[in-house]
């Protein structure tokens, strides 16, 4: 390969050579937009389609036949005056606030301390931070709910009288906080540990050399420049906390203290089938995607104004 | 090719002779104590369900309640997975087989749409490219799981719920792929290569088959591996989806054991011994891919 160096200096100027190289896009792009269309898209459209209709029954006291009418927004009003559907955007919510700062610490904590591990002992502790990610919230769920229960526990076993009832009322949030902190903390500490490689090794030499030590070098140099893997991860977990639905599903079955309508999607879940209305399961589904949009959008719109002002 | 290019480019001779940095100063004494402690304790956390799960499995439905979980009584592992594995006609089996299908060829089409998508969305210059880019954009920030009930409406409309297509299709499009694709394409596909191609008159479907897709393999890794995990962990989708137990994938499947353990006691160790199977697949996987999947995250940034 020569043309490196003996081809023309400005190969975007001989771009044209052969017949409009660049039709060729869509046709690369064909096959997955055809598929992004039809299982993104167009789902969306028939959501937002579906939520707003409804059933309404005529005669007398509406036991007449059944028509599907034109709800305008009232699926709407229904979902939004659901008390526990908006609890169940509070509950994500004070879950996200807890358990999503308390991941990214642990995740950053362990992907600074493995910098100072060497050799063959930094790979066996990265992956095994990383195993439970291949483990699927479902079976995770299932998991730690053993490990929850108390004749089967082995930590009621350890803690005998002083072991608290994991699967309480006022704990179980808490306990499913802890097994999302433990399926995803090893994942976003892999992608910031791909940050910090990327960070020049002679910004370290010269922190060195101005003698900062360790802890200094963590703080002021490699946190601020893992900050793009930090917003990466943050918008990453907010969207996870807000669609938060196989664990709180499998749990339930232990844990009485887990409602049908405990998450919002869980009650668009149960709405669909359960009370079988798909309009207002429908309906549920867009205030979700619409909520989790909005919130990434600010969250990301707030991280670069900061930044901006920083400059 | 595009290796010769590497090694005689002047710059990476110039660049070659260099000696490793020299490593960083090890922190003092205390710090190194703490150090392992934190580590070690959190691999302990990270390991402790894995571990009582490996326990778990080989013990009798009795021994299970009646014995400390951290600690093996009376193994019988192979009698265990005998039972699972014959237990309602074989059922389990095919539910593995199913997750291995749904996530194998999903994972497999959806890298290469990303890398077609990614591909063109780096290197050709055409009307609607940033409209195009946007709306993939939009679409990572979309809650997957929000898009399962819509799915399932529409699908229940054209016949499709039920069936494997319902569970295989919406697993074909990954926005984040392309946008992964997209940024490594752009920064490790010379675009000289490509002229040079076009000038031996190799046509646009052939340089990506050739070349591009060679080029981009360490990106493909990440997307293939994202993108399998993804399907194996789905559990919304497949449950709205499939009321077949044929066609269930494994989550699916252990957990309509673990709901009907109340009628059917033997039906928690299946569980147990169920999820046992069905991990080790994915965390070897995991740990034989974790490697490539650095190296690919990382060139993308670190190449110019």
């Amino acid at each position: 390969m020569t043309t490196t160096r003996t081809g023309s200096p400005t190969p975007a100027a001989t771009g044209r050579r052969s017949p409009r190289p660049d039709r060729a896009a869509w046709g690369f792009l064909a096959p997955f937009l055809a598929v992004f269309l039809f299982t993104f898209v167009a789902p969306i459209g028939y959501a937002v389609y579906q939520s707003l209709l409804t059933v309404e029954r005529h005669g007398p006291m509406g036991l007449g036949e059944p028509t599907l009418g034109f709800a305008g927004l009232d699926n709407y009003t229904l979902a939004l005056q659901q008390t526990s559907f908006i609890e169940s955007f509070g509950r994500v919510f004070l879950f996200g606030l807890v358990q999503i700062p308390v991941m990214l610490f642990l995740a950053v904590t362990l992907a600074l301390l493995l910098e100072h591990v060497s050799g063959r002992w930094a790979g066996v502790l990265r992956a095994t931070y990383f195993l439970p990610y291949g483990v699927p919230g479902v079976i995770a769920t299932i998991l730690w709910g053993f490990l929850y229960v108390p004749g089967v526990s082995p930590i009621s076993d350890l803690l005998g009288g002083a072991a608290p009832d994991f699967l309480a009322y006022d704990n179980v949030l808490w306990s499913l906080a802890n097994i999302v902190i433990w399926e995803f903390t090893g994942y976003n500490m892999l992608i910031v540990v791909a940050q910090l490689r990327s960070i020049p090794q002679e910004l370290y030499e010269a922190a060195t050399i101005d003698g900062a030590g360790p802890w200094q070098t963590a703080l002021r140099i490699k946190l601020p420049l893992i900050r793009p893997a930090l917003v990466l991860t943050c918008v990453f977990s907010i969207i996870g906390t807000m669609q938060l639905f196989a664990e709180p599903l499998i749990i339930k079955l232990q844990a009485p203290a887990v409602t049908g309508d405990y998450t919002p999607n869980l009650s668009a879940y149960n709405d669909g089938f359960a009370n079988a209305n798909v309009y207002l399961a429908a309906t549920k589904s867009v205030i979700l995607a619409v909520v989790a949009c909005a919130l990434s959008f600010a969250f990301l719109s707030l991280v670069t104004r900061k930044q901006r002002s920083e400059r | 090719m595009s290796a010769t290019t590497t090694t005689t480019d002047p710059d990476a001779a110039r660049r070659a002779p260099v000696p490793a940095p020299p490593r960083r100063r090890r922190p003092p004494r205390p710090g190194r104590i703490l150090l392992v402690a934190v580590l070690a304790i959190a691999a302990g956390y990270f390991l402790l369900p894995v571990y009582w799960l490996v326990v778990a499995a080989t013990k009798s439905t009795d021994r299970l309640y009646g014995s400390f979980g951290l600690w093996f009584d009376d193994p019988r592992l192979l009698s265990n997975l005998g039972d699972i594995f014959s237990y309602d006609d074989h059922v389990y089996l095919r539910w593995v087989l199913n997750s291995a299908l749904y996530a194998g060829l999903g994972a497999t089409l959806a890298t290469l749409f990303s890398a077609a998508a990614g591909f063109a969305l780096a290197k050709y210059r055409f009307r609607g490219r940033e409209a195009v880019f946007k709306t993939v954009l939009a679409g990572v920030l979309l809650p997957q799981t929000a898009l399962a009930l819509p799915l399932y409406l529409m699908f229940s409309q054209i016949s499709l719920v039920n069936t494997y297509w319902a569970v295989l299709l919406p697993s074909i499009a990954s926005p984040f792929g392309v946008y992964l694709c997209r940024v490594y394409a752009e920064s490790a596909v010379p675009d000289s290569l490509l002229e040079a191609a076009r000038v031996d008159g190799a046509h646009e479907t052939r340089i990506f088959f050739g070349l591009v897709l060679r080029i981009m393999s360490p990106a493909l890794v990440t997307v293939f591996l994202f993108q399998f995990v993804g399907i194996w962990n789905n559990y919304f989708l497949p449950l709205v989806m499939l009321s077949d137990d044929r066609k269930y994938p494994v989550t699916l499947g252990l957990t309509t054991w673990k709901g009907a353990a109340d009628r059917v006691p033997e039906l928690t160790q299946y569980t147990i011994g169920g999820a046992f199977v069905s991990v080790i697949p994915l965390a070897l996987a995991i740990l034989v891919l974790q490697r490539y999947w650095r190296t690919g995250l990382t060139e993308g940034s670190v190449k110019e």
